[in-house]
């Protein structure tokens, strides 16, 4: 079971990701991504506080889009995440190819 | 021990396969962490073989069965559509799959990094994929 909300805040968009994301339900984060994107935002923060559990199927999704927001300049910052799911993060170096901060307070300031 | 679950080649089943996995590896004492990244692999096989050996056909089963002893947990993973052997594919490199958009890949990282050996053997139209995960002391 997976449910993403979308706010504004500013001139950022926050993904709130509650629940897991696995290949039966990824086509959910990427069209929200899409959207986002759609927007013309320049600022996109995706908030998993309530993210239980995401597979590759969710992690690629991420992926498949860090090239796009490198040539069109927009940030995309993760945070709040589980230590379990930050560990998966870890394991596949995406730590290292993507922003990650402990909370929303953190990710904004950065 | 022995602990068994069959499920059909359907993504939404995937729920049905953490929650199988996540009952028996806490009634088999497996940390927290360890039982999160084993489901996550034993998933990501299973995807792979409901997706691409099986293209989502709901008629079609996948059985899991889990052996424990004091020294290792093996995973046994067997169905009968195309043989897909993990061990035929490369980890592929993670600044690769970023530059080619590329939305695969990175469940083979996972499930190499976080299975000690895998095993696969195809027979009569049954293929069978082992991972195994060691427990030292």
């Amino acid at each position: 079971m997976l449910t993403i909300e979308k706010q504004q805040e500013n001139s950022s968009y926050i993904l709130v990701l509650k629940g897991e994301i696995d290949a039966s339900n990824s086509v959910m984060l990427d069209q929200a991504m899409q959207d986002l994107i759609a927007t013309g935002t320049k600022s996109i923060l995706v908030d998993c506080e309530g993210l239980e559990y995401i597979s590759s199927a969710g992690l690629g999704v991420f992926m498949s889009y860090l090239e796009d927001f490198q040539e069109q300049e927009i940030d995309l910052k993760i945070y709040a995440l589980s230590t379990r799911v930050f560990e998966v993060f870890k394991i596949l170096g995406l730590d290292q190819l993507i922003s990650i901060y402990a909370n929303k307070k953190a990710a904004l300031e950065a | 021990m022995k602990h068994q679950l069959k499920i059909y080649c359907q993504t939404t089943a995937l729920s049905d396969l953490r929650l199988f996995m996540q009952t028996t590896l806490r009634e088999l004492q497996v940390s927290e962490k360890d039982q999160h990244q084993l489901t996550l692999a034993v998933e990501e096989v299973c995807a792979n073989l409901i997706i691409h050996s099986h293209q989502c056909n709901g008629k079609d089963q996948i059985q899991l069965i889990i052996k424990d002893s004091p020294e290792k947990i093996i995973f046994e993973i067997t169905d009968e559509g195309k043989a897909f052997n993990l061990l035929d594919y490369e980890v592929p490199d993670l600044k690769k799959v970023v530059s080619e958009k590329r939305k695969g890949g990175l469940g083979i990282i996972l499930v190499k990094t976080i299975m000690d050996e895998i095993e696969f053997e195809s027979n009569k139209g049954t293929n069978t994929c082992r991972l195994i995960k060691w427990f030292r002391s």
